[in-house]
């Protein structure tokens, strides 16, 4: 029995993110050919005060649904605010409504698969029709793990190429309107304000009285006029505001009134209608060269992370995450509170903090700064526990993107330059060199002279008497030695990024694996169900999965004669083995990027068969029994890797 | 048989959880042993011990209750060569420690077979006291390599040092055959390393102690007096001295194949000694092939003696911000170079600076660029200029500063058609 055949048609829209009128294919296939709409939002108010999302997040999500209420009250329809659990609620709401048909956009994330899968299931014992659409993202994501052989692509260079091989992003669709509503309407009963009006923040267990403004007002309306002004009449200076780099000033580290980030998190703005704008703006500028695809980089980024997220419910974890790296992070509740409550001594660190803290957003080299300090910069704290302060503070952290930045930030994935670690004083100095920033958020060292400002622990005496700011009094010392620290993390980032690369070595370079799929096996914590992984360095099956698993054979001969030189070595000197291994790493040498598609020399297709293999590999373990298994193998494997003699060589 | 299986199971001495995999695996033939020739436990012990020699030691231990003959292979000597103590403290670490009751067993059965040994210590002062615990029972045993290796804030340096050293000085004592030592970060003083030198000159090869605070540059000098047959060296510049440096190129001496040397500058403006050409060239006739390579983490204005002679640095790395006028010299004053990392720079580009490098140091094959500012145009002459020797070229995207000859887009082409290979710059998430 078709459903669109009963004479009445009875459409709930379920708002999750999304939380637009303009561009919601879902939204639309609710109104279509209906005879009563309900736009419905759950929140369940005791999550709201459990959760640990903060009061800056809470409040835009709030401001988002007041906004989407009075714009479908324009449209004599309004929002359905429930209180509760999703599963819970809506079979009652089927009978209720007599639903026939459930609208909502499409979520790639992990859990947010789950619960739709839930959802749908008590749909269709409702007999109701359930209908999803994609406008979270601007491709498919799962056509582009299609493309990429059927994994996630773990680099972002790999993202674009697949990317810029597909067709680009559906336009944007029309916002809904009275005339697309046509007959349908949204019975709305007398206690609606108290049963499904949008609650105030301090119903929800907040304390409003000491919130200052918000910097970041919520929803779709306020979304619209800045994507206006963003792409107003004046196109050159929009364009040097989306691409030009910043310079020498504080102002791209403040809030910008034409930032557009918390609103794509919450779907305020579609994505598409962002990438289509863009497109018009930069044929309006550089009217002779077709838009290259650098830039979309940041909706790209934004979707890669959704893309290497969607099939892994690890994605936030260390332990169990098939593409993270382990690092032997320090666990210090301590040096933790003090970076999350701007408390580290280093103000260019504070600043950001205080700045993300207050507003909800900082820029992204501030997050680069902050995440690299707090990780392999200079606290050696997980970068988990980094990603939780953010998720609370930070408007614009959804799961994905969240995880997947401070993945990249502590390079425990997706291949960075942990060789270089962003200095808190350096850095902050070379973009605001006046402190004007940290003068704004900090105002106790606001009678700093710049040239302290970034340091102001060395500054003598008198200077900091005259700036009416004494540092360990006034205001913290800085509660490391960056210079320390930093040789220290580096030095123990080698080690791992060595281990993994199996490279000997002195290069510290090389030591960078250059192709993202050896990294892929590095999480011993696949232990029992795929035993080979690139900790265990010369046991038979281990050391290739990642890159040559079709050249079992062949690598299996090669690691017998490596033994024996080790075996060999150890009777005569180590030091052949490093000259050796050396050697033996030019053959890891693989070209820097998976730039294979638009590359055609260099061998490059049988590398991506490699990569897709290595990849199936580590993919099919990617279950949930794979945490199960997690510290299984860990002492072994290094045993092992020690078995030959390579525990500290270089 | 069965219950004996699982109940040794749970006193298994091995840390690990999820046993059940392996057990079953193990329990497999021996439920189904009427299908199976019965004779497993006749299997030559040297074809046992090299299948041993393939599991992990849960798999092993496991293995070891199906018999006697098993048993007995689980304890041989070949198997426990080599062990990794992880010293961590759920309060201190994510990671799982190694099971106190499988340190006990070690000590107690295979510390005599113990040779290649390394510890794996924590933040936590407690795990470094673990780890000194059981150095101290290392009394009969050989050693050939010693690790100390702190995973994240070096918990050594917090022990009182006269702990550190007695525990440190008992393998010295009773392994006379010491060949690797890597103590880094430790309290590691002067008197220690003469018991070093008394027991181990005739074998030590490498020794690698950056940042031992208690140690003088007196006391390195003996080391290197002593052990003709040091090949590998790593310490601090304050250690460094032209003695040092002429007792490694005596005639007496072996090659040295690496030599690596942290410069950190503990409070700013530091005043930092010179080491005089004559000694570095010494170094060089001595061991023509040896590697020099210098990490510096200084402010600016400490590079002040630095690079102002020719020296045979081959791996030279800028943690800190270095100015244009240091890497000009670095252009002109080493030749051997073969990589070199660039962290931080000023606000100016470094065009001439990097052709200079090209030019002169003519063994480079690995750069890294962080926060630093080069022209594009510049960039693709000195990747013409070093060609496919290049083997490693890693760059922050935001190094690359357009011009008129190149855009970003462009530029990733021309230094891949230089290279011989597809290259792009580095990225960070702009998100």
């Amino acid at each position: 029995m078709s459903v669109s055949s009963i004479s009445s048609v009875s459409s709930v829209h379920w708002f999750r993110k999304g939380l637009r009128l303009h561009d919601n294919p879902a939204l639309l296939e609710a109104a279509r050919g209906s005879h009563t709409l309900r736009c419905v939002y759950f929140l369940d108010p005791w999550f709201a005060g459990a959760s640990n999302r903060g009061v800056n997040r809470w409040r835009f999500l709030l401001q988002c649904l007041e906004d989407l209420d009075s714009s479908l009250r324009k449209l004599n329809s309004c929002l359905f605010v429930i209180r509760g659990q999703p599963a819970n609620i809506f079979p009652r709401l089927f009978k209720e409504w007599k639903v026939s048909r459930l609208t909502f956009e499409c979520d790639s994330e992990p859990f947010g698969k789950e619960r739709d899968a839930a959802i749908k299931k008590l749909a269709s014992e409702a007999g109701v029709e359930v209908i999803v659409k994609t406008s979270h993202t601007l491709h498919d994501l799962d056509r582009i793990t299609e493309l990429n052989g059927g994994q996630p692509p773990l680099t972002y260079k790999r993202f674009q190429t697949l990317v810029s091989s597909m067709e680009p992003p559906e336009p944007p669709l029309e916002p809904l309107t009275r005339e697309l509503l046509g007959n349908c309407v949204t019975p709305i009963s007398a206690n609606h304000r108290e049963r499904y009006g949008v609650p105030l923040l301090d119903e929800l267990g907040f304390d409003t009285e000491s919130l200052d403004p918000a910097v970041w007002p919520g929803g779709e309306s306020e979304a619209l006029m800045r994507l206006e002004r963003h792409f107003g009449p004046d196109s050159n200076t929009a364009w040097k505001e989306n691409f030009e780099r910043p310079k020498m000033s504080s102002s791209p580290l403040l809030a910008s009134p034409l930032g557009l980030s918390p609103y794509l998190r919450f779907g305020c703005l579609s994505c598409r209608l962002f990438y289509y704008k863009l497109t018009e703006l930069h044929n309006k500028v550089k009217k002779n060269a077709s838009p290259s695809i650098s830039l979309y980089d940041k909706l790209l980024w934004r979707e890669f992370f959704y893309t290497a997220a969607s099939n892994n419910p690890r994605f936030d974890r260390m332990e169990g995450n098939p593409i993270c790296i382990r690092i032997p992070w320090d666990r210090n509740p301590e040096a933790l509170a003090k970076w999350a409550e701007a408390k580290t001594g280093f103000p260019w660190i504070d600043a950001i903090m205080t700045q993300l803290r207050q507003e909800g957003w900082i820029h992204h080299l501030a997050r680069h700064a902050v995440a690299c300090f707090l990780t392999r910069g200079d606290l050696w704290i997980s970068w988990e526990e980094g990603m939780k302060v953010f998720e609370e503070l930070l408007l614009d952290a959804d799961w994905s993107v969240n995880a997947g930045s401070w993945l990249s930030h502590s390079c425990s994935s997706f291949f960075q330059q942990f060789f270089h670690c962003y200095c808190p004083v350096g850095f902050g100095r070379r973009i605001d060199p006046n402190g004007d920033f940290i003068r704004r958020y900090l105002p106790v060292l606001r009678d700093f002279p710049a040239k302290f400002i970034y340091d102001p622990w060395n500054a003598p005496d008198d200077v900091q008497r005259a700036a009416k700011c004494v540092i360990g009094v006034d205001y913290p010392k800085p509660m490391v030695n960056h210079a320390e620290a930093s040789r220290l993390n580096i030095e123990r980032m080698r080690q791992i990024y060595q281990q993994l690369s199996r490279y000997r070595g002195l290069s510290l370079l090389a030591t960078v694996p250059s192709n993202h799929m050896e990294v892929v096996g590095a999480n011993e914590s696949q232990g029992a169900t795929a035993p080979p992984t690139c900790w265990r360095t010369h046991s038979s099956t281990s050391s290739h999965t990642g890159v040559r698993r079709e050249q079992q054979g062949a690598s299996r001969a090669r690691h017998s004669i490596t033994r024996q030189r080790h075996a060999l070595s150890h009777r005569t000197s180590p030091y052949t083995i490093q000259s050796d291994l050396t050697e033996r790493s030019h053959e890891f040498a693989i070209p820097k990027q998976p730039g294979r598609l638009i590359w055609p020399a260099g061998g490059g297709t049988r590398r991506s068969e490699k990569e897709e293999a290595g990849l199936n590999r580590c993919h099919g373990d990617d279950g949930p029994s794979s945490s199960s298994s997690a510290p299984k193998a860990q002492d072994d494997e290094k045993m092992q890797e020690d078995a030959e003699g390579v525990a500290f060589c270089s | 048989m069965k219950r004996r299986l699982s109940r040794e199971r749970e006193d298994s001495p091995s840390s690990c959880e999820g046993p059940t995999d392996s057990c079953k695996r193990v329990r497999q033939p021996t439920e189904d042993s009427g299908d199976l020739p019965p004779d497993w436990a006749r299997l030559p012990q040297e074809i046992l011990l090299h299948i041993f020699q393939f599991l992990p030691l849960l798999d092993r231990a496991f293995a070891s209750q199906v018999c006697r003959g098993w048993n007995e292979a689980f304890h041989m000597p070949e198997l426990w060569r080599c062990f990794e103590f992880e010293l961590n403290q759920p309060a201190s670490s994510y990671l799982k420690a190694t099971h106190p009751d499988l340190i006990k067993q070690i000590i107690k059965r295979h510390s005599n077979h113990l040779q290649y040994v390394s510890f794996k210590v924590d933040s936590s002062t407690e795990s470094a006291e673990a780890a000194c615990d059981i150095l101290s029972q290392l009394v009969n045993c050989s050693l050939k390599t010693l690790g100390l290796i702190s995973t994240a804030r070096p918990s050594f340096m917090e022990l009182p040092k006269s702990h550190f050293i007695s525990a440190l000085t008992v393998v010295f004592v009773n392994s006379k055959s010491l060949s690797s030592l890597k103590i880094d970060d430790t309290p590691v003083d002067d008197p220690s390393l003469k018991v070093l030198v008394a027991n181990n000159s005739d074998t030590l090869k490498l020794l690698k102690m950056s940042s031992c605070p208690h140690v003088s540059p007196a006391g390195i000098l003996c080391v290197a007096d002593q052990c003709h047959g040091l090949r590998e060296l790593a310490l601090n510049y304050h250690l460094l001295s032209d003695e040092l440096l002429l007792a490694l190129s005596s005639e007496k001496h072996v090659h040295l194949e690496h030599l690596r040397i942290d410069v950190v500058s503990e409070n700013p403006g530091q005043q930092f000694h010179t080491i005089k050409k004559s000694s570095w060239d010494a170094m060089v006739r001595h061991s023509p092939k040896f590697n020099l390579v210098m990490y510096f983490f200084l402010y600016e204005d400490e590079f002040g003696p630095f690079f102002r002679d020719e020296i045979p640095v081959t791996h030279l790395y800028f943690g800190r911000s270095v100015s244009k006028e240091v890497l000009g010299r670095v252009g002109m004053n080493c030749p051997r170079l073969v990589e070199l990392v660039v962290c931080a720079n000023g606000l100016r580009p470094l065009d001439e600076e990097l052709i200079r490098i090209a030019e002169r140091c003519q063994h480079l094959s690995a750069i890294g660029l962080g926060e630093c500012e080069v022209s594009c145009s510049a960039f693709v002459e000195f990747v013409k200029m070093c060609g496919r020797r290049l083997s490693q070229l890693s760059i922050m995207e935001e190094v690359l500063i357009p011009d008129h000859k190149y855009s970003l887009d462009e530029i990733h082409w021309e230094v891949s058609k230089h290279l011989g290979r597809v290259w792009f710059p580095d990225m960070m998430p702009t998100w």
